[in-house]
């Protein structure tokens, strides 16, 4: 479990420590459980065509606490199947449970659950009620591992359920637009869980996790979702980790959540009128570390979010590097990387105590005479197109004409407009290089 | 007409200015090709070369070449032609010479790099287009405000006061009326605007081009939606013909009517 234990990081939260202490125990917990398994009384029951037991359903009536399950290679249309015992299901072959566009199909609702290798298909979209491929109900010290989830209403939903690993699943689905999709991978009232390697592709959010506290997502790719690639809301004391947003309808959104870790993560390509790499809303003591941000519309658009530290970012080609609307206070950014965007930064509000010193600006035109590698003369990073933009938005029209490269070097040579605090005292004449 | 275009063209061919401006052009690209090897930020940079120096040069070259071959014109008045074909000929000349230049000065460094075959190509053909169209645009323009003034000084303000009106005091102008008129719906009047003056239109086309329209947000939607469709290129493309086409018949009617 190389990747459940936190880098060792200049900062850490004593949360982020809890989760992965937490991790440890469950792990020690969850190996010393399969291996007595192993050794003492349980048993495993086999379901195929052709075997005495051929339904999973009838398996899991005959199955004893502690027992396996291995179910082989075949297409069962069972319904619902409910887990009801402290069981471990392991699918050989990829077998497929299909719900035939009518029902939820696997619901877990007992502890210490292990569920591995299987193809769910086809869960039917309800507007009544929140169809999952599976779901765990109330349950805690689950395992679940490399399944497959195709064509699902909700892929994985988890509610009020502590102490579990999401590891390595796939959930691929076509949702078109919002009303009539589900997440991925959803988690409601839940507690140290650890989402980790996992596909989402295709629904409404990859990752959604509301009341859900002290949790790791890790090392997680989600692509083509309709509206988020990952969602927090009201979740607290939360870590994500070495993911990548491809192309969502934004990549990752953080409301209402406090004492978020985000570290190096990628944020890549989230293009479109209304989309962007990160967006922050109403979030405070938040840490964003070695992320990249790559051709993203905007790269970080943050409103009212409070006390969060930017360093070692790289923003790269975006349309906005950063959009920092009204309300936002004591952010600090330092020791990152603005490069080639068109915009490096929007401040929205005025006479905030947000700081912007020491990070590397590929237009920054001053000097280093005394050779320190920080310039000596400081720099504003706003300019005076992106204060203009930012009270007419129509103004974007006229971008990159001769005027505005007057109007912005004008501004540049004596200030008069841009606000006088958004200014780096200390810019960087090399590029910070990331940590590896 | 052919004929007096001909000697025309042929005149500036041989002249270093042409063969100045297509080596600048050259040498230029070129330095660029060489230093970021990347095809698509080139074009992004010339670009803001296109927008700016192919209007400059062709307004300085339309006026300078009018009042240089002002004895030559005066002779070909004596012979039985017919103005217009004088006129419109030296014009075709000056236009063709400088979109020449451009062609051959951008075209061959990038053509050596391998830009047809590459997606940038479309890009590419499009900045060739648009600085082909500009050069015709601001050589009329500059042809017809020198046939207006006989005065070269006077003749010289004007043509640089256009080319400035085009490329620095109308944005101005829009930039100042987008913020004073910012509580109403402002896409179609930025929109119309924008299209109005060729400069603007034109740098637009090769904005869309390279996808930054998200950048524009609502804006940019209502112009990608415009121009992004069959209908919208028609028409910036006729409002790039109508910039030839106005100052063309501006000279036509002022040189059958003026007394030399």
């Amino acid at each position: 479990m190389k990747y459940g234990v936190i880098r060792r990081l200049p900062y850490l939260h004593t949360s982020y420590l809890h989760t992965s202490t937490y991790m440890f125990r469950w792990i020690f917990i969850s190996t010393l459980m399969l291996a007595g398994q192993a050794v003492l009384s349980a048993n495993t029951l086999r379901v195929c065509k052709s075997c005495p037991v051929s339904s999973i359903k009838a398996a899991i009536q005959q199955a004893r606490p502690c027992d396996t399950v291995f179910v082989e290679t075949g297409i069962y249309k069972e319904g619902n199947i409910l887990i009801d015992k402290e069981l471990t299901l392991i699918g050989r072959g990829q077998p497929v449970l299909d719900g035939e566009g009518k029902t939820e199909i696997v619901t877990i609702a007992a502890n210490h659950v292990h569920f591995e290798g299987f193809v769910l298909r086809n869960v039917g979209t309800s507007y009544s009620e929140d169809r999952a491929g599976i779901r765990l109900k109330e349950v805690s010290d689950f395992y679940v591992k490399g399944n497959r989830v195709e064509n699902a209403f909700f892929g994985i939903y988890l509610q009020k359920s502590k102490n579990g690993v999401i590891d390595g699943n796939e959930v691929i689905g076509e949702a078109k637009d919002e009303v009539s999709s589900g997440n991925a991978i959803h988690l409601w009232y839940c507690d140290n869980i650890l989402i980790i390697n996992n596909k989402t592709i295709g629904h409404r959010d990859g990752i959604y996790l509301e009341f859900v506290n002290f949790s790791t997502v890790q090392g997680n790719y989600s692509e083509r979702n309709v509206r988020y690639g990952l969602h927090f809301m009201f979740s607290n004391d939360d870590v994500y980790r070495g993911n990548t947003f491809h192309d969502n309808g934004a990549g990752v959104a953080v409301m209402y959540s406090h004492r978020i870790g985000m570290f190096s993560n990628h944020f890549e390509k989230n293009w479109g009128p209304a989309a962007y790499g990160l967006l922050l809303k109403e979030i405070h003591d938040g840490q964003i570390e070695g992320n990249t941000f790559q051709e993203n519309t905007v790269g970080i658009f943050a409103e009212t979010s409070n006390r969060i530290v930017y360093t070692k970012n790289q923003f790269i080609q975006n349309g906005w590097a950063l959009k920092i609307s009204g309300g936002c206070q004591t952010n600090n950014l330092t020791q990152n990387n603005f490069i080639g965007n068109s915009f490096d930064l929007a401040v929205h509000s005025a006479g905030t105590d947000n700081k912007f010193d020491g990070n590397f600006w590929s237009d920054y035109a001053g000097y280093d005479l005394d050779k320190n590698g920080i310039g000596d003369v400081p720099h504003r990073p706003m300019k005076l197109f992106s204060f203009v933009v930012s009270k007419t938005p129509e103004s974007l029209v006229l971008l990159r004409s001769l005027f505005v490269d007057i109007l912005n070097f004008s501004e540049k040579v004596s200030p008069i407009f841009t606000p006088e605090n958004v200014v780096d005292n200390a810019p960087l004449m090399k590029v910070v290089e990331p940590d590896r | 007409m052919f004929k007096i275009l001909k000697y025309s063209f042929y005149d500036l061919i041989r002249s270093r200015w042409t063969y100045s401006y297509g080596g600048f052009y050259l040498l230029f690209t070129l330095s660029l090709l060489w230093l970021s090897n990347d095809l698509s930020k080139v074009v992004i940079s010339l670009m803001n070369v296109v927008l700016l120096l192919c209007p400059l040069i062709a307004t300085m070259f339309g006026v300078m070449v009018y009042y240089n071959s002002r004895e030559f014109t005066e002779l070909l008045l004596a012979q039985p032609v017919r103005r217009t074909s004088i006129f419109l000929g030296q014009y075709l000349g000056v236009a063709g010479s400088l979109s020449a230049s451009w062609v051959i000065g951008v075209g061959v460094p990038f053509a050596l790099y391998g830009v047809f075959g590459s997606p940038q190509a479309a890009n590419f053909l499009m900045l060739l287009f648009v600085g082909v169209v500009l050069s015709f645009v601001f050589s009329a323009i500059a042809f017809f405000i020198a046939l207006k003034n006989e005065n070269r000084i006077k003749g010289f303000g004007l043509a640089i006061l256009a080319w400035l009106f085009f490329a620095v005091i109308y944005d101005g102008l829009l930039l100042l009326s987008l913020s004073m008129l910012t509580e109403y719906p402002l896409e179609k009047f930025s929109l119309i605007a924008s299209v109005l003056n060729p400069i603007d239109l034109s740098r637009i086309l090769i904005l869309l081009k390279l996808d930054v329209s998200a950048l524009m947000g609502f804006t940019g939607a209502v112009f990608r939606k415009f121009l992004g469709t069959g209908l919208g290129m028609v028409v910036a493309f006729a409002v790039l013909l109508l910039w030839v086409v106005g100052p063309v018949v501006g000279i036509k009617r002022v040189a059958e009517r003026k007394d030399f």
